[in-house]
C-alpha cells in the first residue's frame, strides 16, 4: 500500500474498532437510528471541516469559521424576521457574503504576507462582532419553508432518519473530495501546502489560489451556518464558539498533516464521525461525565499526531535509503 | 532610551485611546483615594487587565521562539481548579500547587514541541482541547467556591493602595524583562526564534531553552489563573480564561512582536495588553454598546497588520524617504532665497 494512505487507513481502522467496541457493549449502536443521528448532529461540523481541510492542506489555518457560522445563523434569522425575502434568496445572499468575507481574508493574507493565524483571528472577531451588532438575543426562525426543511428526511430501514442536513453534509464531503483531489485548484492547494516557493516555481498562481482557498472555507462556513440554523431553528450570536478548534481537531484526527501538503477530505469525515461516536458512547453509557469527551479527543489528537510523526520518519527514511 | 523608542507606537496608541475615552467620559483619568486605596477607571484597567497582561508576558517569550501557546487559557482553568480544590480539601498551599500545575502544563507543551518535534500550534492545541476536561475533572463539574483570605488577597487585596492583581502583573513583567535583558537569556531566545538549527550549532541549548519558555508561559498562566480564581473566590472550569489565549496573542502582536519569532519586547506586549483592556473598559465607560467591542478589536488588528506587513515595509520606507527628500529640498530652497 502507498505509505501516503497509512494515516487514512489508521483513521478508518480506529473508527471501525471504536464502533465495534461500542456495539459489543451496546448492540443498539448498530441501528440506523444511531447512524442517522450521528450524521444529523454532526452535519454542520462535517461541512465546515471540509473547508478547514482544504485550508490546512494549503498550509494555512482559518480561525474565523465558528464566528462565521454564528453570524450566518443570526443573519438568516434577522433577514427572515425583518424582510419578506424567501429563505432560498437569503441563503444565496448569505453564501455570497461569507465567500466574499473569506476571499477578503485570503487577499489580506497574500498581500500583507502575514500569518493566516492572525489575519483569520481578526476575521473571527469581526464576524462575531457583526453577529452581535445584528442582535444580541437568540432569534427564533419561524417560516413555513423551514418546517419543510426540518421535516425532510428519508426513513431508513429500522426507522432511522436520514435527514436533509445529513445528506447535505455527505454531498459536501463528496464535492470537497472532488475539488481537493480531482481539480487543478486542488492540485494547486496541495502544491502550496508543500511549499510556497516551490509552488510558485511550478507555475501555481499563489495569490489567486490563496484567495480561492479562504473563499471556499468561507463558503463552507456559510453553508454550515445554514445547516446549523435548520438544526436549531434559530440564530444566536453566541452559538458555535470554538467550533474552529473542533474542526481543526477533526481534520487532524482524519489524518491530514497540519503542516499542509498531505491529507484526505474523506479522512475528515471519519474524524468528525469518530468524535461524534465518542459523544454518542458517553450518552449511551450515562455514567461517564461529559468532560471525558474533551480528554479523550485530546488523547486521540495526540495519538494521531504521533502516528503521523512516526510515519513521516519511516517514509523519509525509506526515501533516503 | 532604546526601550522607549521601541514602545513609542504603543504608548502613542494608548495615549490616543485615553484621550478618546476622556472625550466621552471626562472622569476617565481621575484617581481618588478611598479607604487607603487608589480608585478610578485607570486602576480598574490595571486590575482587570492583569490576566491578559500576565499571559502576554509568557506568550511573548514563546512567540519569540517562533512558537505559540494556545493552551494558556485552559491552563488558567486547570491551575484555578487546583488552587480551589486544595483549599476546599483543607491542604492550603493553593498558590504553590497551582504554580506546580502550571509548570507541569508548560513541561508537557515544551516536551511535545522541543523533543517530540510537533508544531507548536498543534502541540498546544492538545492541551487546549483536553485541558478544560481536566479542570472539570478536578472540580467535578461544579464551580468550586472557597473562602480563604490569603488566596482572596490576590484578587481583591491591595498593597500601598495599589490593587494586588495590578501589582502582581507589574512585578512579573519587570522581573521577567530584567531577567531577559540583564542576562543573555533574551538574546539566546531570539537566536532560537530566528533559526533553531543555526543557534544549536552555535552552542545554544535550544531544546532546554524551548522547554523553558513553555514552562515560563505555564507559570504566567498559573499566576493569571490564581488572579482569576481569587477574584471570584471560586474556580469555574468552563469559563476561567476562556479565549484569553487569543487576547494574549493579540497583545503580543499589538506590541509589535513578529509571530515569526526573533526580536521581542516584553514592555511592548504588556502595553498591548493595556491597550486591549483600555478598549474594553473604554467602550463601556464611553457608553457605547459592548457589541462594538469585537468589531473595534478587529479593526485594531487590521491596522496593526498593515503597519507590520513585510510586503508594505518598503512602501513605508519609500514614503519616509520621499518626505525626507522633500524636506531637504525645501531647506535648500529656503537657503537659496535667503542668499
Amino acid at each position: 500500500m502507498n505509505p501516503r494512505l497509512y494515516p487514512l487507513a489508521a483513521t478508518i481502522a480506529i473508527f471501525l474498532l471504536a464502533w465495534v467496541v461500542c456495539v459489543m457493549q451496546f448492540p443498539y449502536m448498530l441501528s440506523t437510528r444511531v447512524v442517522g443521528n450521528l450524521l444529523t448532529d454532526n452535519a454542520y461540523l462535517g461541512i465546515v471541516a471540509v473547508g478547514m481541510t482544504v485550508v490546512i492542506l494549503s498550509g494555512g489555518i482559518d480561525l474565523s469559521v465558528g464566528s462565521v457560522i454564528a453570524f450566518s445563523g443570526v443573519f438568516i434569522a434577522v433577514m427572515l424576521r425583518d424582510s419578506g425575502l424567501h429563505p432560498l434568496a437569503v441563503f444565496a445572499l448569505l453564501l455570497v457574503v461569507t465567500s466574499a468575507f473569506g476571499a477578503a481574508m485570503g487577499w489580506l493574507i497574500h498581500t500583507l504576507a502575514m500569518p493566516p493565524f492572525i489575519v483569520t483571528l481578526a476575521g473571527m472577531f469581526l464576524a462575531r462582532g457583526a453577529a452581535y451588532m445584528l442582535t444580541i438575543d437568540s432569534v427564533p426562525i419561524d417560516h413555513a419553508f423551514y418546517d419543510v426543511l426540518d421535516d425532510a428526511y428519508y426513513l431508513m430501514p429500522g426507522k432511522g432518519r436520514l435527514t436533509l442536513i445529513g445528506v447535505v453534509m455527505l454531498l459536501t464531503v463528496l464535492v470537497g473530495m472532488i475539488v481537493a483531489h480531482r481539480t487543478r485548484f486542488g492540485a494547486s492547494v496541495f502544491a502550496l501546502g508543500g511549499g510556497e516557493a516551490t509552488a510558485r516555481l511550478m507555475g501555481v498562481r499563489v495569490g489567486r489560489t490563496t484567495v480561492a482557498i479562504y473563499a471556499f472555507s468561507g463558503l463552507m462556513a456559510g453553508l454550515s451556518g445554514i445547516v446549523f440554523s435548520i438544526y436549531t431553528s434559530s440564530g444566536y450570536p453566541l452559538a458555535t464558539v470554538g467550533t474552529e478548534l473542533t474542526a481543526i481537531a477533526a481534520v487532524v484526527i482524519g489524518g491530514t498533516l497540519l503542516t499542509g501538503g498531505a491529507g484526505f477530505v474523506f479522512g475528515t469525515l471519519i474524524g468528525v464521525l469518530t468524535m461524534g461516536l465518542i459523544q454518542t458512547y458517553i450518552v449511551f453509557d450515562g455514567t461517564l461525565s461529559s468532560w471525558w469527551t474533551k480528554i479523550i479527543i485530546g488523547l486521540l489528537l495526540l495519538a494521531f499526531i504521533l502516528l503521523q510523526k512516526g510515519l513521516l520518519r519511516v517514509t523519509t527514511a525509506r526515501a533516503g535509503a | 532610551m532604546i526601550v522607549l523608542r521601541r514602545v513609542t507606537p504603543q504608548l502613542l496608541t494608548l495615549a490616543a485611546l485615553a484621550a478618546l475615552v476622556t472625550l466621552f467620559f471626562p472622569d476617565f483619568l481621575r484617581i481618588e483615594v478611598v479607604d487607603g486605596r487608589l480608585v478610578g477607571p485607570i486602576m480598574d484597567i490595571l486590575k482587570r487587565g492583569a490576566p491578559v497582561g500576565l499571559l502576554a508576558v509568557g506568550m511573548t517569550l514563546v512567540i519569540a521562539t517562533r512558537g505559540i501557546d494556545l493552551s494558556v487559557g485552559t491552563t488558567m482553568a486547570i491551575t484555578g481548579a487546583v488552587a480551589a480544590w486544595s483549599i476546599t480539601q483543607g491542604y492550603g498551599l493553593g498558590g504553590a500547587l497551582a504554580l506546580l500545575a502550571g509548570v507541569l502544563a508548560g513541561l508537557w507543551n515544551g516536551t511535545l514541541v522541543a523533543i517530540v518535534g510537533i508544531q507548536p500550534i498543534v502541540a498546544t492545541l492538545i492541551l487546549m482541547t483536553s485541558g478544560r476536561g481536566i479542570a472539570q475533572l478536578v472540580t467535578e463539574g461544579r464551580i468550586l467556591t472557597f473562602s480563604h483570605d490569603g488566596m482572596a488577597f490576590f484578587g481583591s487585596g491591595a498593597l500601598l493602595g495599589i490593587p494586588a492583581p495590578a501589582l502582581l502583573w507589574g512585578l512579573t513583567a519587570v522581573a521577567v524583562a530584567l531577567l531577559m535583558r540583564r542576562s543573555a537569556l533574551g538574546m539566546l531566545i531570539e537566536a532560537v526564534g530566528v533559526n533553531r538549527a543555526a543557534s544549536a550549532l552555535a552552542g545554544v541549548n535550544a531544546t532546554v531553552l524551548l522547554i523553558a519558555v513553555y514552562v515560563a508561559s505555564g507559570l504566567c498562566a498559573a499566576l493569571a489563573g490564581i488572579v482569576a480564581t481569587a477574584d471570584i473566590r471560586g474556580a469555574d472550569a468552563n469559563n476561567a480564561g476562556l479565549w484569553l489565549e487569543l487576547d494574549a496573542i493579540l497583545a503580543v502582536v499589538i506590541g509589535g512582536n513578529s509571530l515569526l519569532g526573533g526580536r521581542f519586547s516584553i514592555a511592548a506586549s504588556v502595553l498591548g495588553a493595556l491597550i486591549i483592556q483600555t478598549v474594553d473598559t473604554g467602550i463601556l465607560l464611553a457608553g457605547f454598546p459592548s457589541e462594538y467591542n469585537l468589531v473595534i478589536k478587529a479593526g485594531l488588528v487590521l491596522v496593526i497588520l498593515v503597519l507590520q506587513s513585510p510586503n508594505l515595509a518598503h512602501h513605508w520606507y519609500a514614503l519616509r524617504r520621499a518626505a525626507q527628500v522633500r524636506r531637504e529640498r525645501a531647506m535648500g530652497a529656503a537657503k537659496e532665497t535667503g542668499r
